[in-house]
């Protein structure tokens, strides 16, 4: 039975990762994207490392948002293409095996485009961090998870609507709010060097989000997903 | 029925004034200022109510799919926006003199703001989901992501800020008889007025339906 419905998600994985492998359009546009907005921040903060230093945590995850909502914003968009949403759902599944794959492959976007800012950043900014960073990467994740875990059925929604992609960011920002809160505050004991620990409270929250979303999001799913 | 519930709700509005401006004592630290806080409270709590009907009928929506449910969400979240609204401009009137600021970003501030842009985001969302029923279900899954968000809303406000929220309730700790009966009549009040509107709201959302039903058999 479990092994019937890992492949079933795995084909909606499968088939993501093939589309971008060959498009390259999500990765193209998201790194594209990300790399403005370093510039437009190092334009903006006027080269002071000082100020930088201390807005690091929240730039990026402001560069993450924006990139990831542009990916997100593709990913039902797609769908409607050619009405492709109409064979996922004439396939033979459970609606919310089509919301985890969609998310779990959307998710593996928008982490590995997380993966990429950050060096990006140490890069640009000349980021001199006390220690190691790789406890970003569980923070990345989970935030890359929560994200994604609204957005996915956020971003069904909005494709469905006059206002169209427009209305993600809408939609998506005002909730993840809690999200964004605690992936920066643990951002921030990283680059300070500190361990995640000190910032337990922020940790239980975005493991509590993440939790949370991706369960109540495959409850609804299968109420916004139609063909148009 | 509707006209005797107008009738006392004009009426409960017109004690609550009365009683809020004349008869609930002058508190001794804040001053005439204080008293705004009775329709604070009031308008406050009529939007918490709204706000939980409008999670309850998108539940019962989504469940039952059943029109009636779909209204009683939509009118429910539009007073509750405006009573929220209300709420918020009352607060930064009376933060003014007192805490000397309009704004402050405390913990419940905050998340009155966000709940406040929730709730319009929702609006916003049933004004541009295209046909009824769609819109209708749209609406319906945002109304319960966004109630579900609110405890961590509160709670991340608290982990941005690090400390724990005040309450300020009228006068600090223990509050006059007089305070406590203005406060009583103006939620009195404020719930029937809420009540009041929503009927009123909602007979308008069923007639606009009537009118598109004869539309579309008139052609």
């Amino acid at each position: 039975m479990e092994r019937r419905v890992l492949k079933k998600v795995w084909a909606i994985i499968r088939k993501d990762i093939i589309t971008e492998l060959r498009t390259k359009e999500l990765f193209t546009s998201m790194l594209t994207f990300s790399l403005l907005v370093t510039v437009i921040f190092s334009f903006a903060f006027g080269f002071s490392t000082g100020l930088v230093r201390l807005a690091i945590p929240a730039m990026l995850w402001i560069t993450f948002t924006f990139a990831g909502v542009l990916g997100l914003s593709r990913s039902f968009a797609l769908e409607k293409e050619g009405n492709a949403v109409l064979g996922l759902l004439l396939t033979p599944t459970d609606r919310s095996l089509i919301y985890f794959g969609k998310m779990i492959s959307n998710a593996l976007f928008v982490f590995i485009v997380g993966m990429i800012i950050v060096p990006m950043f140490v890069l640009f900014f000349n980021l001199d961090f006390t220690g190691t960073l790789l406890p970003l990467v569980p923070v990345i994740f989970l935030g890359s998870v929560g994200f994604v875990a609204v957005g996915t059925l956020f971003s069904a929604m909005a494709v469905n609507t006059r206002l169209r992609e427009v209305l993600l960011p809408i939609l998506l920002f005002p909730i993840i709010i809690p999200l964004i809160v605690s992936a920066v505050k643990l951002s921030g004991l990283v680059l300070d060097g500190k361990p995640l620990s000190e910032g337990a409270s922020a940790l239980q929250l975005l493991v509590a989000f993440d939790i949370i979303f991706i369960a109540a999001c495959a409850v609804v799913f299968e109420y916004v997903i139609e063909e148009s | 029925m509707r006209k005797a519930l107008a009738a006392v709700t004009f009426v409960l509005m017109a004690a609550s004034v009365y009683a809020a401006f004349v008869y609930a004592p002058t508190e001794p630290r804040m001053g005439h200022i204080q008293r705004i806080f009775y329709i604070h409270m009031g308008t406050v709590w009529v939007a918490t109510v709204a706000f939980i009907l409008v999670f309850v009928s998108s539940i019962m929506y989504l469940w039952k799919g059943t029109r009636r449910w779909d209204i009683l969400a939509y009118c429910s979240a539009e007073i509750g926006v405006l009573f929220l609204t209300i709420t918020i401009l009352t607060g930064s009137i009376w933060a003014k003199p007192v805490w000397g600021t309009w704004w402050t970003w405390d913990p419940q501030l905050t998340t009155t703001f966000i709940l406040w842009i929730l709730y319009i985001v929702y609006l916003v969302l049933r004004m541009s989901a295209g046909s009824d029923t769609k819109k209708a279900k749209f609406a319906a899954v945002f109304g319960i992501i966004a109630f579900i968000d609110l405890p961590l809303v509160y709670a991340s406000v608290r982990v941005m800020r690090g400390i724990s929220p005040v309450v300020f309730g009228p006068g600090g700790g223990g509050i006059a008889p007089e305070m406590m009966h203005a406060l009583l009549i103006n939620l009195a009040a404020c719930s029937l007025l809420f009540l009041l509107l929503l009927m009123e709201r909602m007979d308008l959302e069923r007639m606009g339906d009537e009118l598109t039903a004869l539309k579309t058999r008139e052609g």
